[in-house]
């Protein structure tokens, strides 16, 4: 799939007015370090997972000239999983499909290695899941993986708190809160996968304390 | 120009824009003198401000519905900032979502004008229906502690603001001059501008610390200077939006100023008993909306109820 498969227009409609008001009014994101996100591609954005609405505000933060450039990698075993969703799925939200269950043989990162070589700024999820609201699980390898084909791509960290509230796995109704978007410093692939993927933890894990949620003693 | 905004509360928005313009040349005088980064802070409030007012005034211009629904947005804005800071318990999600309900809920009753719903529905209604909500999920750990905060929120930001609105639609007859608009813009320009004389007079002369436990940059004279400034500007301004003789405003303006101190501290011991220095990020210079509200929370109730006994 390539951009020209992803329709434009409706998707300027749905993340430049839609997407940013829901994140703007009904969320409200409290971003830090703005700067250190990347202005242009080819670039990964790794972010820990709670919400479906994680990508709603990676992507409204970036400048709506850079739509066309952006696109979240999502499984497709959720997001293909049948052809009203595979349609919004493609050409609205714009998803690079991931296979969670490979096939033997198979490169299931061609897709990704495809979009960074046309030089796409991809958005990942390490943690793999939403998993369980507000707790990161471990990272898997995939990102290292994908880092390691193409060592020049600049992968940096998010941390995103709130949405875990807002919109837990699971959950029907959308519960108003601010999001804390904290933005990391790119990280380098230094040449094992394992070493990368563990800096990559650490690199969020350092974020979340920058501050600390509050909590009842 | 609407119907609803009289000429002398169109003469005193004018005036507003007068003084942030006067603000805006100070600032970039100061700029060139000492250098873009000394004030960037201050650059970024009075930018603020602009906005602020602009939108303030636009709604209170077009219409009074229009007006009611930008408080119930402010007290929706202040309300998830709130939430968003406090610790929330994840069992409560569905309660919280019920209080925000009663937003749109309780300025229905403002825009119908229905005072005895209005006057009741928050203390007496959501009161006793969020903890019964709270007893069907079940959760009991900390449940004390959560049915306090959650109501406290309402309180003070929707139930507190929705006084403001409450002022629009009060009968024409018990303020002949400027009506509900001009007791709006009364209220809400003097508690603003009793903040930045607190905060003026409090840089310039202040020595002896008022509460030092809660807010350490607060002074005596901070105060004492806030309160001068803001009856003065009672008694100026009074003639025009509402119906008070100079005695009357005096008293106002005394008890906008006491009333605005106490509520912005009432905010700081929150924050600080929570451990953030702002509540948000929304409005640059200021931080976050609750920073800028907080003052009123305590002035729109004591306000309303004065001029409702006293005139209506």
């Amino acid at each position: 799939m390539s951009i020209t498969d992803m329709n434009q227009p409706l998707r300027f409609i749905w993340y430049n007015v839609l997407v940013r008001f829901v994140v703007l009014v009904c969320i409200g994101i409290n971003v830090r370090h703005r700067q250190r996100l990347p202005f242009k591609g080819p670039a990964i954005i790794v972010a820990n997972h709670n919400s479906h609405l994680d990508t709603m505000v990676l992507m409204s933060l970036f400048s709506p000239r850079l739509l066309q450039h952006i696109r979240p990698v999502a499984a497709s075993d959720y997001f293909l999983k049948n052809k009203y969703l595979a349609w919004f799925s493609t050409n609205v939200i714009g998803i690079v499909p991931l296979d969670r269950t490979p096939v033997r043989g198979v490169d299931i990162f061609s897709g990704i290695h495809d979009a960074l070589s046309k030089g796409q700024i991809l958005i990942m999820f390490p943690e793999g899941s939403r998993g369980e609201p507000e707790k990161m699980v471990r990272l898997k390898q995939g990102v290292a993986r994908v880092v390691e084909a193409n060592p020049h791509v600049p992968v940096v960290p998010v941390y995103l708190r709130g949405l875990g509230k807002s919109l837990p796995k699971g959950e029907a109704i959308f519960v108003p809160f601010v999001c804390d978007v904290f933005i990391g410093q790119a990280i380098a692939f230094a040449g094992d996968r394992r070493d990368f993927t563990e800096v990559m933890g650490e690199a969020l894990q350092d974020l979340s304390d920058e501050a600390p949620p509050a909590e009842w003693s | 120009m609407s119907v609803d905004v009289t000429q002398p509360v169109v003469w005193v928005l004018a005036g507003l824009f007068g003084l942030l313009v006067i603000a805006s040349v100070t600032n970039y005088l100061l700029c060139k003198k000492l250098g873009q980064n000394a004030h960037k802070e201050l650059s970024q409030r009075i930018n603020s401000w602009w906005v602020m007012v602009t939108v303030f005034t636009i709604a209170l211009v077009a219409s009074r519905n229009i007006s009611i629904v930008l408080f119930a947005f402010v007290s929706f804005l202040a309300l998830k900032e709130y939430f968003s800071i406090i610790p929330t318990r994840r069992a409560d999600r569905r309660v919280l979502f019920w209080a925000y309900l009663s937003i749109p809920i309780q300025y229905y009753w403002v825009a119908t004008g229905w005072y005895g719903m209005f006057i009741v529905f928050i203390p007496v209604y959501v009161f006793l229906f969020l903890p019964t909500r709270m007893i069907m999920i079940g959760e009991t750990q900390n449940f004390l502690r959560a049915a306090g905060t959650i109501h406290w929120g309402l309180m003070t930001l929707v139930f507190s603001i929705s006084h403001v609105a409450f002022l629009l639609v009060l009968p024409d007859n018990g303020n002949p001059v400027a009506g509900g608009p001009g007791l709006v813009l009364f209220l809400v320009f003097l508690t603003q501008f009793n903040d930045i004389a607190q905060y003026m007079s409090g840089k310039t002369f202040g020595c002896r610390k008022i509460v030092p436990k809660v807010s350490p940059n607060k002074t005596v004279e901070g105060l004492a200077g806030g309160i001068i400034v803001t009856t003065l500007l009672a008694v100026l301004l009074s003639p025009f939006l509402t119906p008070f003789d100079w005695l009357m405003a005096m008293a106002i303006g005394c008890m906008i100023s006491v009333a605005g101190f106490i509520g912005d501290v009432t905010v700081s011991a929150l924050k600080r008993d929570i451990g953030v220095k702002d509540s948000g990020s929304m409005l640059p210079g200021h931080g976050g909306i609750l920073d800028r509200i907080d003052s009123l929370t305590y002035t729109a109730p004591l306000f309303f109820h004065i001029v409702h006994y006293v005139y209506y």
